[in-house]
């Protein structure tokens, strides 16, 4: 493979001209966007703006009208047939979305598995570990994630703050290049955001994992990513630091949307 | 032996015919729900269109009329089936197209963000299925398939109008020999209502069993 080359020279996510449309509405229009590898990205937009669309489209939920995507030098949803992009074929695109790994908006662990199940299960399967490699693994992440005690509980037992971390650990557990983050805080309590995006901060600061993430928070962005993008009708309207993006937007779109999700009680 | 005992031999020897044609036609509604039941789910049509024509078809006739079928018709091209075997094969087939929509409502009633999770996980669409969502549908599915069960069981009774020495069929004779109705028709009721019994509880277990760490549902 020659993933450390390639990794080097381009960018470790391309995507061209990506459209999707559900029925007549178009969700996604012409999109490009290159991240690079250790990018922590925030995605920002009204709900509708296709946000969450991109993030299905990366992890293969959902299917692109035209367009590509480009994971660490290979395409997503096409492979190269004699110098011509064709549709791939089911192997090529499961090689390469094993390079991708997300964690959903209501984490979705599998409730017929203890917690150390839902982590080790996919290694296994998937990557061929062993159960004692496999559960090694996932005790590790556990660990991490702050939950080694909780191995033998089941889903429905923990809160919302530590399904999330059982989801990221499932997630992290495969080993992926990129991980998506659907709307990180929305399906939590109130009062257990600050705790996730607390924990969610460490957690980008200690691995150098490329992170795409869809948030509500922009406070949230602000802190955890070091580039912000703002979508509005699929398309990027602007793409900075976040320093630029929430105090010197130069895209009168972007004002106005930071105006109104900022000053609520303004309103 | 003291009344009404002394009926018991003959009953328990019908209730014995009853209980292999419930548990033969059993066997075959499980095997018939799970995999015509998974077809039925499938993405491909060449699987899903021969699932929905069993179901629609053995759905849509008498398990009474499909017995005839089986027993009287079947000779007629050459295919003569001992009578416990049409009873076995009319009521499974039968039930398995309940047991098969049935399955198909479990499948379905796992919610996609289970499939999108293994998606996400790079599992194939088998491993899904096996590992994700069979579990959890068969969680749903072991209340409904409880009932249909019981369903099945009291249908066992038509195999009297073939001839199987049932229960019922062992009380008709009695009822002949000895005119002592009520004694036979309480007795015999209350063999299937103990029937009854044990599958509810074979399946109040299995849920049991199968739902440890569920608790408050599968989500």
């Amino acid at each position: 493979m020659n993933t450390n080359d390639s990794a080097t020279q381009q960018p470790l996510v391309q995507i061209r001209n990506l459209q999707k449309r559900f029925g007549d509405v178009v969700v996604l229009d012409g999109l490009n966007l290159d991240i690079e590898i250790g990018n922590h990205v925030a995605i920002i937009g009204r709900s509708g703006s296709g946000k969450s669309t991109l993030l299905r489209l990366l992890m293969t939920l959902e299917k692109p009208e035209a367009g590509t995507i480009c994971i660490d030098g290979e395409y997503l949803w096409h492979q190269q047939q004699n110098g011509q992009l064709v549709p791939a074929s089911l192997a090529h695109t499961r090689r390469v979305r094993g390079k991708v790994g997300m964690v959903f908006q209501h984490f979705n662990l599998f409730p017929h598995m203890r917690v150390l199940r839902n982590v080790a299960e996919a290694p296994r399967l998937v990557l061929g570990l062993s159960r004692r490699e496999a559960e090694a693994r996932a005790r590790e992440l556990l660990d991490r994630v702050g939950l080694s005690d909780k191995a033998d509980a089941w889903p429905q037992e923990l809160s919302g703050g530590q399904k999330q971390r059982v989801a990221i650990a499932r997630a992290m557990a495969m080993q992926p290049q990129i991980m998506l983050f659907d709307e990180v805080t929305s399906a939590l309590d109130p009062e257990l955001v600050g705790e996730a995006l607390q924990f969610l901060r460490e957690l980008a600061d200690e691995v150098s994992m490329t992170m795409l993430l869809v948030t509500h928070q922009m406070h949230f962005a602000e802190q955890i990513a070091d580039r912000v993008i703002f979508i509005d009708s699929g398309k990027i309207v602007e793409d900075d630091e976040p320093a630029v993006i929430f105090h010197h937007p130069r895209q009168q779109g972007t004002r106005e949307f930071l105006n109104a999700v900022l000053s609520p009680a303004d309103d | 032996m003291p009344q009404p005992l002394d009926l018991m031999p003959t009953l328990l020897q019908g209730l014995w015919v009853t209980v292999q044609v419930y548990l033969g036609a059993a066997v075959f509604v499980l095997v018939c729900g799970v995999v015509v039941g998974s077809m039925r789910s499938s993405r491909h049509r060449w699987l899903r269109w021969p699932a929905k024509g069993y179901i629609l078809g053995f759905r849509g006739v008498p398990a009474l009329v499909l017995l005839f079928w089986f027993y009287y018709v079947m000779p007629a091209i050459g295919l003569r089936l001992p009578a416990l075997a049409a009873g076995i094969l009319a009521l499974g087939l039968n039930f398995g197209a309940y047991a098969a929509e049935l399955v198909r409502g479990a499948i379905a009633a796992v919610p996609s963000g289970q499939t999108e999770a293994a998606i996400a996980l790079n599992m194939t669409p088998m491993q899904r299925m096996i590992r994700v969502i069979g579990p959890q549908a068969t969680l749903r599915a072991l209340p409904p398939m409880g009932s249909l069960n019981i369903e099945l069981m009291k249908n066992t009774a038509l195999v009297f109008f073939i001839g199987l020495h049932d229960l019922t069929f062992q009380g008709r004779i009695l009822q002949n020999d000895t005119q002592r109705t009520v004694q036979i028709f309480t007795l015999a009721l209350a063999m299937y209502f103990v029937l009854a019994l044990c599958i509810m509880a074979a399946s109040r277990g299995l849920e049991r069993v199968m739902g440890r760490g569920m608790q408050g549902g599968a989500r």
